[in-house]
């Protein structure tokens, strides 16, 4: 028989808390900034193709840091929550208040009682009508949910970056401003990135019903000014990069 | 409503309708269909559609009209929809099912992408439509039967491709063009009597518009432009450039050409 050791709750709580912490730290951070069409979304990612921001729905986008596989299949998860929800009631009742509290509920529920906790930080943005309404909803590996309406940091170095930003925004900016500051204030003062260690993307209320969409290398180069063109310009045909669509975005 | 999360052995994937399953819902099809036929003349049909390619893609067209039997039940239904950026789909048959099958479409053409990061091909899309009319083959096999036509730029090809369908999911491409319906008969003679090889896009308008006008003449079925109400049958293009859908402004004035030379011939 084996011998169960006690342990205080406070203990255990504690010591949970500290392995995810340490283990979200260690990731590349990412930062989500409102400006005046709509939300910036810019991380820190050398990969190409296992993005950390993505689509959820027409206005709604989700990003996360930590472990890839853990924030992926939220990521999915929120994809069905949304898609199953606009089918069964309407595309404008797809809120991600709604899902941001699902997706604190579950963390949460996995913080206390699960084995290990989950090591991610995620973000559900939501792109308002107007500018004022345009919400970042902030969830923590214990469940713990934040609403900012400015910016938001994710991941390691959270704290610095975040005063960085502090100095930074400026509110109602354009993106050409906003991309530049945020990529400072994810590098800091003592390295540079290049647009190849950058994933970038946008929620924009140009871009139609489908608000989502990536900002390519050659653009991003461009907004970053003086820096040479790392490739030949954006992808022609990106995969799912919600492009502006005139009215062939309708639904029945 | 809780997080949809799933064991590995049980995850659904990247299908919009095998999620549904799981949740105990499923789209059209499924439903037992009522006891018979006699159902068929009381429910709302749409009528005829066309699609047909030319220089850029591929366009769709589809007048307005649905019907109860022998009376008209609406005069602005939309019959051609996008169902993503790159395609579209046009319906016939039995309008309420036929609705729902766009809506479930469309959302399992998105869900894909969204969930896999990657536009499924021309190819796939046809063959989930083809899928979902498999699906309701009982239904139809009861009088609701739905007809769809589906066509998109393809991507790979870089070419416009038609695709057409019969209520078992039968799924068939067309070279240049088809025509369903009530009065897709009397459409698609008049539209392959005009048809050439790479048309410019005024011409293939033309055309389409000109099918639809043929099917409405035979067809009671089938609803011309209603020049009283405004009423203009809906025309799309799928080229390249992805899916539009022609101002309703653009199809007057082709319909007014349209009148105007049938006028001086008779």
């Amino acid at each position: 028989m084996s011998m169960q050791f006690y342990a205080p709750p406070e203990q255990v709580m504690k010591d949970r808390a500290d392995y995810a912490r340490k283990n979200i730290a260690r990731g590349r951070p990412l930062v989500a900034v409102t400006y005046e069409d709509g939300i910036l979304l810019a991380a820190e990612n050398l990969s190409r193709s296992l993005h950390k921001v993505s689509e959820i729905y027409d206005r709604i986008a989700f990003a996360g840091v930590g472990r890839y596989n853990e924030f992926d299949q939220l990521r999915v998860a929120g994809v069905r929550h949304a898609d199953t929800k606009g089918y069964a009631y309407s595309r404008e009742d797809v809120d991600a208040r709604s899902l941001a509290n699902s997706y604190a509920q579950f963390m949460g529920q996995v913080f206390t009682h699960e084995l290990k906790p989950l090591e991610v930080e995620i973000l559900v943005a939501e792109l308002g009508v107007e500018p004022e309404n345009d919400q970042l909803y902030h969830i923590l590996y214990d469940g713990t949910v934040v609403d900012e309406e400015r910016f938001t940091v994710l991941g390691g170095d959270a704290e610095e970056i975040a005063s960085r930003m502090e100095q930074a925004f400026q509110d109602r900016w354009r993106l050409e401003e906003a991309v530049p500051a945020v990529v400072g204030a994810l590098s800091g003062p003592d390295r540079s990135l290049e647009p190849a260690a950058l994933e970038i993307a946008v929620l924009a209320r140009s871009n139609g019903r489908r608000a989502f969409g990536r900002i390519g290398d050659g653009r991003l180069a461009e907004m970053l000014g003086d820096r040479p063109m790392a490739t030949d310009g954006d992808d022609p045909h990106p995969p799912t990069d919600g492009v502006p669509t005139s009215d062939g975005d309708e639904v029945a | 409503m809780s997080l949809p999360l799933f064991a590995t052995d049980s995850d659904p994937g990247p299908s919009f309708v095998d999620l549904l399953r799981t949740q105990g819902r499923a789209g059209p099809g499924s439903g037992s269909g009522g006891s018979s036929a006699s159902a068929a003349g009381e429910i709302r049909h749409g009528t005829t559609i066309v699609a047909l390619r030319y220089a850029d893609g591929v366009i769709m067209a589809g007048d307005r009209r649905a019907t109860e039997g022998h009376t008209i039940a609406h005069r602005r239904i939309d019959k051609v929809f996008a169902a993503d950026r790159f395609s579209g789909v046009a319906i016939a048959g039995a309008a309420g099912p036929a609705l729902e099958m766009v809506r479930l479409f469309q959302t399992q053409l998105e869900h894909y992408e969204k969930v896999e990061g990657a536009t499924l091909s021309l190819e796939g899309k046809a063959n989930q439509l083809s899928q979902m009319l498999r699906a309701n083959l009982g239904m139809a096999m009861q009088g609701l039967a739905v007809l769809p036509l589906f066509a998109g730029w393809d991507e790979l090809r870089r070419q416009g491709r038609i695709f057409t369908y019969d209520i078992t999911g039968g799924r068939y491409e067309e070279a240049d063009l088809h025509a369903t319906g009530s009065g897709g008969r009397d459409a698609r003679s008049a539209i392959k009597m005009g048809f050439r090889e790479a048309m410019s896009r005024r011409d293939a308008v033309e055309l389409a518009i000109a099918g639809l006008w043929e099917a409405a003449d035979e067809d009671s079925a089938t609803g011309g432009p209603d020049v009283v109400r405004g009423i203009y049958p809906s025309v799309a293009t799928i080229t390249a450039e992805g899916f539009d859908r022609l101002a309703e402004q653009e199809v007057a004035e082709r319909f007014d050409d349209l009148i105007r030379a049938k006028g001086r011939r008779a």
